[in-house]
């Protein structure tokens, strides 16, 4: 009876996760990575590199600047500034080289996979002469034969052949995968290696732009590009330098004029704490991490954008099949007819399908162990038993026993099919067996009719109900998106009925039945007409159009390489459910960023009260500026202490954020509104008060070293 | 091209004649029909409330100004006259062509010598402790032109008045109360007493001695 | 009754009628705003003008008629300023000379109404009414129609079109002041402000010495000096003087007035955008600023610390007896928070904290609640910032009333939110480094007389025109570099305001779901507040320490 075709299976690659609240998880980290990094940190030091981040590139210069000061006037204050100054640009570039030292053990194991191959390509068609050619050299369109034990030399579909092929160097799944030609499945990747059989690929990517080449220097950070909030928030802090900088610049002679002319190096402290350092420092550690939380899950993003645009995104298109539900009906319910028991049903309906391996076909097995108690049986226990198979012609399987020469069949399918089985027997058929059939129907539902044909004649014994199975946690999945602001919309290939059944079940907000491709791209189009993100997984070469004109269009590994290529992201696991934690992701990437600037922000009211009065209210100073050591509200122990106090917490505060710029601020599915209160709380205040401490205790520890306290 | 120098153009013509056109409709029209309106229903309000003694105009009631004795030459000796309430000090010397403040801050030393200088000047001339002398007889008034100074010290001036005009303190001290303007409305502004206003009243009172 | 509770009263009074106001005034302004209408007097004015009024502009056009518009402004009063001798009423009058004819032409056009010049004593009635009246009025224009530019941007989806500046500017001076502006000169002549075309003439007084006594339509411009938040006064006393402001009741109604539109604003904002509670949120963090300033300024004016206010026992240097000190503290408050810069007490003679509050209102960006039309776009733009802040912590690219704000927008932002600190600490920096200019202090060698610097860039810079007016800005050096500041305060803010109006009306419009940052709750409000304090505050912050708060912390 089953209309699924066996395949492999492909789609179940990835262990179903279940969905719990809150499920982004934490990337490790390690201090150790901070020493491992150290060389790297040091390395991007050079000014080429530190002008790409404007904050960070002032206080570099303002590092070179104390340096000198420090050499030509030394003392124990200018030294210390000087190291600490330092060691903020360093542990700025720390952040960065942790963030891609984590991407760069990825990128190694890719690369072992990309060893230089050697390509068998084919001269004249399909059947043409074979020559060898480095991997390098194959041009798009080439023809390339592949047997078990090759290595495919680069990316492409396969147009003959089908064979079984070893992904694990991309995936890190083992369980081999079938790829033959035509339909959804032709796609293959360089690098991967062909275990049986012999197909012929034709290569689809130039060298050097192959999938795998891509991914590497994804997680290498190389390829990495400013998103555009990115690229928001650097013009914000780039401004908040400069106005701080002429804050600084100007302040020299409105203290000259006050008569108390600060040093070079005290005005570079007051700058440098001000200008916002502990974002300028940890943005592109934040960004790059974020990059590798979706690489930890499998998915390549092909742009940081699309990263960005998830956390945009408002309208989810989500496929049913294997993404809202399992992936194939399963039996929920036997109806037996009237003057039929249930456990008659039950047995009839296991009977039947012990042969049948398909999924459906398991499920009635199961239904029947669970729901009624009984054993699964071994096909010896029954006697002499021949089993029908499933065919299009018949649309009904089943079995025949034979048990002390009486032979008992049983047939379970389509209503139509059972129902001429059981009339060309004699039987007759009950019309409440039509009624039960439409009324399942009518619900969504598929019915199977079981019959049986023994001693007493031809029969119909009832109605399995199979039905399609929500995924569980889906429904609470789809609450928490509805909270954040996203509406889902359910597509398939259903008829509306079925599809509003399961639509209400699993609690999307919205459903698109008897999907054409063209019918989901009018959806996008309208969904972005009115302004709204959209995001959609997909994997036939059919889903392409709409892939590409998605904001986030996340493929499917198994899919078509046009899928692959007009989505911007690619799902290792092909696992659909996974859109939503991309999601979360791309929310997760912009809430850190958010976080941060405002800590960053906040931070400086403490620093003006340690450095203002430490610049001005100074023994022997201005007595019209004496006053303004009222200022001083966390007596620090000198000004020598207080500006060095306030430059120490300016730079420990940059390390000590770095796990969060790496992990990102917890996310949890909140409404703005509850989202805002919260990190608003949390960086806003809390960026307000932790300098006032974290300066005071700093204040105590430096206060004795000698010649500053 | 053409169309885009011809739009400028006209855009930039038309900044012209619409400044012309608005300087006819708020710069002529408006105020002349403001002062015409004002001429005719508010008269006396409209050319500054003149105060006018026996027919002749001796200021006005809204501008305060100098009670020092006047030098042969018509000119003020800079001595406070004794014989009348005294305004409070001024920047500009009661001279409505340079109204304006001192513009001292609170710590400049000049400012403080003169706030002291000014209240031992007060408390000597009216014979009082200076504990008793109010702030606003010792700090100049914003405009210059102040035409009011606080009740208290309308009465620390009222024994020293009446010594000075021969007159009962108590007829003068009620005089002063009399003239005390309460809030606007109970809410608004400051207790008051217009200088000018309680010196015409002295002068009738002196006069019908 | 007590000064304070009195000066409670009195600032109740003034919220109660504001608060009663503001609704059918701010609706009745976006009337005019939107209407399709032309009344005829009007249509003669587009065709004097020579606009089409029904054709819409971008944001470029609209810009390049600002532009145009303004510069005829500058240089049509600077004639009348060189030229006045030759024109009727000059109460002869010399002509202004170049340098501070520059400056006051600057200033009035630009609505800041810095006066380096004494109105007694340089500028006759015809000036007065043709040329500084007549950009009270229309400086106030061009403000308010750059701000409803803004909003239109934020409404209009896909155009790129945001209004016709000739309409607005017309419009914001027909249907919005002038009608207000001859209401309120009747009340203040009737209260005994003087209106007439009198010359000075002397008195004989009561002691039998001798006093000038000055005449001028000074009603009519006094009333739109506080309307438009011009703040330029007809005589150098500005609103302290007995002809200008002659009582607390005349008080009252200018305080009203400085704050009416500002207040208004923010409803036909809300009304524009279809949202009356976006415009209560813009609303909020305007008062409460605004509020906020009055108590503490209210406060340390009342306890006046400060050496030379303790020995006179109170904070009255400045102040005038009939007004009082909670009445001075309001109006202080109130004109610099505005962009007004009228005044009704000295400044520069408050206490040191005093003194710096009046500085901080102004440095916050005169956006609490800000000039007539600057005020609602200046802190519009705070809250594109605020948005972008706090957007980016909910997780999502942030927007604003549907728009989004990305890389485009931030530059805009960034640059407006740069502009105005940097021509500040620049100028002042320079002017107290060069020796000369540390000339015209008058407290000198101390931190008020750094404030005294610091005041007037601050007060140019954000078109206040208020001043801490000890410093004698009558050199050319200061005519030219004030007057500098204040065109770039005014105009180059004005250029990027309009750049951001056109990006947004070029967007489309994003629907509002749960996910979407609600710019209309307290928490967002307090946001906002947050970031005016502390991103324009924080960067005045050491300069306020070497100057009021040296002196205040005395």
């Amino acid at each position: 009876m089953s209309t699924t075709v066996q395949t492999p299976q492909t789609t179940a690659q990835a262990p179903e996760q279940p969905p719990a609240p809150g499920r982004v998880a934490a990337g490790l980290f390690e201090p150790r990575q901070l020493l491992k990094s150290l060389p790297d940190a040091l390395r991007k030091l050079d000014p080429r590199v530190m002008a790409k981040s404007p904050v960070m590139f002032v206080v570099e210069i303002g590092s070179v600047l104390t340096t000198i000061m420090a050499v030509k006037d030394p003392s124990t204050f200018a030294w210390i500034t000087t190291v600490w100054l330092w060691l903020t640009v360093i542990f700025a570039n720390l952040a960065e080289a942790v963030a891609e030292g984590r991407g760069k053990a990825q990128a190694d194991t890719l690369r072992k996979a990309k060893t230089d191959t050697v390509a068998r390509r084919l001269v004249g068609g399909t059947s043409g002469r074979e020559e060898r050619v480095p991997g390098t050299d194959l041009k798009v369109g080439d023809l390339v034969v592949c047997e078990a034990g090759d290595i495919i030399p680069g990316d492409g579909d396969v147009v003959e052949g089908v064979a079984s092929v070893d992904e694990s160097a991309i995936t890190g799944e083992s369980a081999p995968v079938i790829r033959e030609s035509g339909g959804d499945r032709s796609a293959v990747t360089g690098g991967t290696k062909v275990l049986s059989d012999r197909i012929v690929v034709k290569i689809t990517t130039k060298p050097g732009e192959t999938f795998i080449d891509r991914m590497i220097a994804l997680v290498e950070g190389a390829a990495r590009q400013k998103t555009p909030n990115e690229i928001a928030l650097n013009i914000l802090l780039a401004s908040l330098t400069i106005i701080f900088l002429f804050a600084v610049v100007t302040l020299q002679p409105l203290a000259i004029y006050s008569h108390a002319e600060q040093s070079i190096i005290v005005l570079i402290a007051l700058l440098v704490c001000l200008i916002p350092t502990t974002i300028g420092a940890l943005l592109s550690a934040i960004g790059i991490a974020g990059m590798d939380r979706l690489v930890q899950r499998n998915v390549l993003a092909m742009s940081g954008r699309a990263v960005e645009a998830a956390g945009d995104v408002s309208t989810l298109l989500l496929d049913k099949t294997g993404t809202i539900t399992l992936g194939n009906r399963q039996a929920a319910e036997f109806v037996a007819l009237d003057g039929v028991t249930q456990a008659e049903l039950a047995d009839a309906a296991q009977l039947s399908s012990l042969a049948d391996e398909t999924p459906e076909g398991r499920s009635i097995v199961v239904l029947a162990k669970t729901a009624y108690g009984l054993r699964e049986r071994d096909e010896g226990e029954l006697g002499h038993a021949e089993f029908v198979p499933f065919t299009a012609q018949t649309r009904m399987s089943g079995v025949d026993v034979t048990n002390a020469g009486v032979v008992r069949r049983v047939r379970k399918g389509a209503a139509s099919a059972v129902n001429a089985w059981v009339a060309e027997r004699g039987g007759s058929v009950p019309r409440r067996s039509g009624e039960l059939v439409d009324g399942i129907s009518a619900a969504g539902g598929t019915p199977l009719l079981v019959a049986v044909e023994d001693a007493a004649g031809a029969r119909v014994l009832g109605v399995i109900h199979l039905k399609d199975v929500v995924k569980e946690g889906m429904r609470e999945r789809f609450d928490e998106l509805r909270r954040m602001g996203i509406k889902t919309v359910m597509i398939t290939g259903d008829n509306p009925l079925t599809a509003k059944a399961i639509a209400d079940e699993a609690g999307v907000d919205d459903f698109l039945a008897e999907a054409t491709p063209e019918d989901k791209m009018a959806l996008i189009k309208r969904e972005q007409a009115g302004g709204k993100l959209v995001a959609m997984t997909g994997d036939g070469t059919n889903d392409a159009p709409a892939l590409a004109q998605a904001d986030v269009g996340v493929a499917m590994n198994t899919g078509t390489s046009a899928a692959k290529e007009a989505g911007n992201m690619v799902d290792l696991d092909s696992n659909p459910t996974k859109l939503i934690e991309i999601v979360e992701i791309g929310k997760q990437l912009l809430i850190t960023r958010g976080a941060l600037t405002t800590f960053s922000i906040a931070n400086d009211v403490a620093k003006y009260f340690a450095i203002i009065p430490a610049m001005f209210a100074v023994a022997g100073g201005p007595a019209g500026l004496a006053p303004l050591d009222k200022l001083n509200i966390m007596h620090l122990a000198t000004p020598e202490s207080a500006i060095i106090s306030a430059v120490v917490f300016n730079a420990l505060i940059i390390v000590a954020l770095i796990p969060l710029a790496l992990r990102g601020v917890r996310y949890r599915p909140l409404s703005a509104d509850k989202m805002l209160a919260r990190n608003l709380g949390i960086y806003g205040l809390g960026g307000l008060v932790a300098p006032f401490v974290g300066i005071k205790l700093i204040d105590l520890l430096v206060s004795l070293i000698p010649g500053i306290g | 091209m053409a169309t885009n120098a011809s739009t400028r153009i006209r855009v930039f013509l038309a900044g012209l004649r619409a400044l012309l056109v608005l300087t006819v409709v708020l710069g002529v029209a408006y105020p002349l029909a403001m002062t015409g309106i004002a001429q005719v229903a508010f008269s006396d309000q409209a050319n500054g409330s003149k105060v006018k003694v026996d027919g002749k105009e001796v200021g006005s009631s809204l501008l305060g100004q100098s009670f020092d004795i006047v030098g042969p030459d018509g000119k003020s000796t800079g001595q406070p006259d004794p014989k009348w309430f005294q305004p409070r000090p001024s920047a500009g010397n009661y001279d409505p062509l340079a109204s304006g403040a001192s513009n001292y801050g609170p710590e400049n030393a000049d400012f403080i010598q003169l706030v002291k200088d000014r209240k031992a000047q007060v408390a000597a001339f009216n014979g009082v402790p200076e504990d008793k002398v109010p702030a606003d007889a010792v700090t100049a008034s914003g405009s210059g032109l102040d035409p009011h100074i606080s009740k208290a010290y309308a009465l620390i001036q009222v024994d020293r008045v009446a010594k000075e005009r021969g007159l009962d303190p108590a007829k003068v001290k009620k005089l002063v109360e009399d003239h005390v303007d309460g809030r606007v409305i109970g809410i608004l502004g400051d207790e008051r007493v217009n200088v000018l206003e309680l010196n015409i009243a002295l002068q009738k009172l002196a006069a019908t001695k | 009754m007590s000064p304070t509770v009195a000066g409670i009263l009195q600032l109740s009074l003034l919220v109660a009628l504001l608060a009663a106001v503001h609704r059918p005034f701010g609706d009745y302004m976006a009337k005019v705003y939107s209407s399709e209408k032309h009344t005829r007097p009007e249509r003669w004015i587009y065709k004097a003008v020579g606009a089409d009024p029904d054709s819409g502009q971008r944001w470029g056009i609209y810009l390049r008629s600002v532009l145009a518009f303004s510069m005829f402004s500058l240089l049509g009063l600077y004639a009348l300023l060189r030229l006045q001798d030759k024109l009727p009423w000059s109460l002869g009058f010399a002509p202004m000379k170049a340098d501070q004819a520059f400056n006051t032409a600057a200033s009035f056009t630009a609505n800041t109404n810095w006066q380096s010049y004494s109105g007694e004593q340089a500028v006759g009635h015809f000036v007065q009414m043709a040329g500084l009246t007549v950009q009270n009025f229309v400086s106030a224009a061009v403000g308010m129609a750059v701000a409803v530019a803004l909003v239109r941007g934020f409404v209009r989806v896909r155009s790129g079109e945001i209004g016709n500046f000739w309409v607005d500017l017309v419009r914001g001076c027909v249907r919005i002041l002038l009608p207000i502006a001859v209401v309120g000169t009747i009340v203040l002549v009737a209260s005994g402000t003087i209106q007439n075309l009198a010359d000075p003439h002397t008195v004989t007084t009561l002691s039998g010495g001798h006093q000038t006594v000055t005449g001028g339509p000074v009603a009519s411009q006094e009333v739109v000096k506080e309307l438009g938040t011009n703040g330029g006064g007809f005589y150098n006393a500005n609103s302290a003087h007995p002809f200008e402001n002659p009582n607390a009741f005349t008080n009252l109604v200018e305080i009203f007035l400085i704050l009416v539109i500002p207040f208004s604003l923010p409803r036909t904002f809300g009304t524009l955008v279809g949202s009356a509670k976006q415009g209560y949120a813009i609303l909020a963090a305007m008062f409460t600023i605004w509020f906020v300033f009055v108590v503490l300024m209210t406060w340390t004016e009342m306890h006046h610390n400060g050496t030379a206010l303790e020995i006179a026992g109170g904070a009255t240097e400045g102040k005038e007896q009939r007004i009082g000190v909670p009445g001075s503290s309001l109006f202080a408050v109130s004109t610099t928070m505005t962009s007004t810069g009228a005044v009704n007490s000295f400044h520069s003679s408050f206490t040191g904290l005093g003194g710096g509050i009046t500085m901080l209102g102004m440095m916050l960006g005169e956006i609490t609640p800000g000039g007539v039309g600057s005020g609602l776009y200046g802190m519009l733009v705070m809250a594109i910032l605020a948005v972008f802040v706090a957007g980016l912590m909910v997780g999502r690219t942030p927007e604003y009333l549907g728009k989004k704000i990305g890389a485009g927008e931030m530059k805009l932002v960034a640059m407006y939110i740069l502009v105005v600190p940097a021509t500040i600490l620049t100028m002042t920096g320079v002017a107290l480094a060069l020796p000369g200019e540390r000339a015209s202090i008058l407290n000198s060698d101390s931190p008020h007389g750094l404030s005294e610097v610091l005041y007037a860039y601050t007060s140019g810079a954000n078109n206040n025109g208020s001043a801490f007016a000890g410093l004698s800005a009558n050199t050319e050096y200061y005519n030219v570099t004030i007057g500098l500041a204040m065109l770039i305060g005014r105009f180059v803010t004005i250029a990027l305001v309009l750049a951001l109006a056109g990006r947004l009306a070029e967007q489309r419009q994003v629907p509002e779901t749960v996910g979407t940052l609600k710019t209309h709750k307290p928490l967002f409000v307090g946001t906002l507040v947050g970031v005016v304090v502390i991103v324009t505050g924080l960067t005045f912050f050491p300069a306020l320490a070497l100057g009021p708060l040296a002196e205040g912390l005395a």
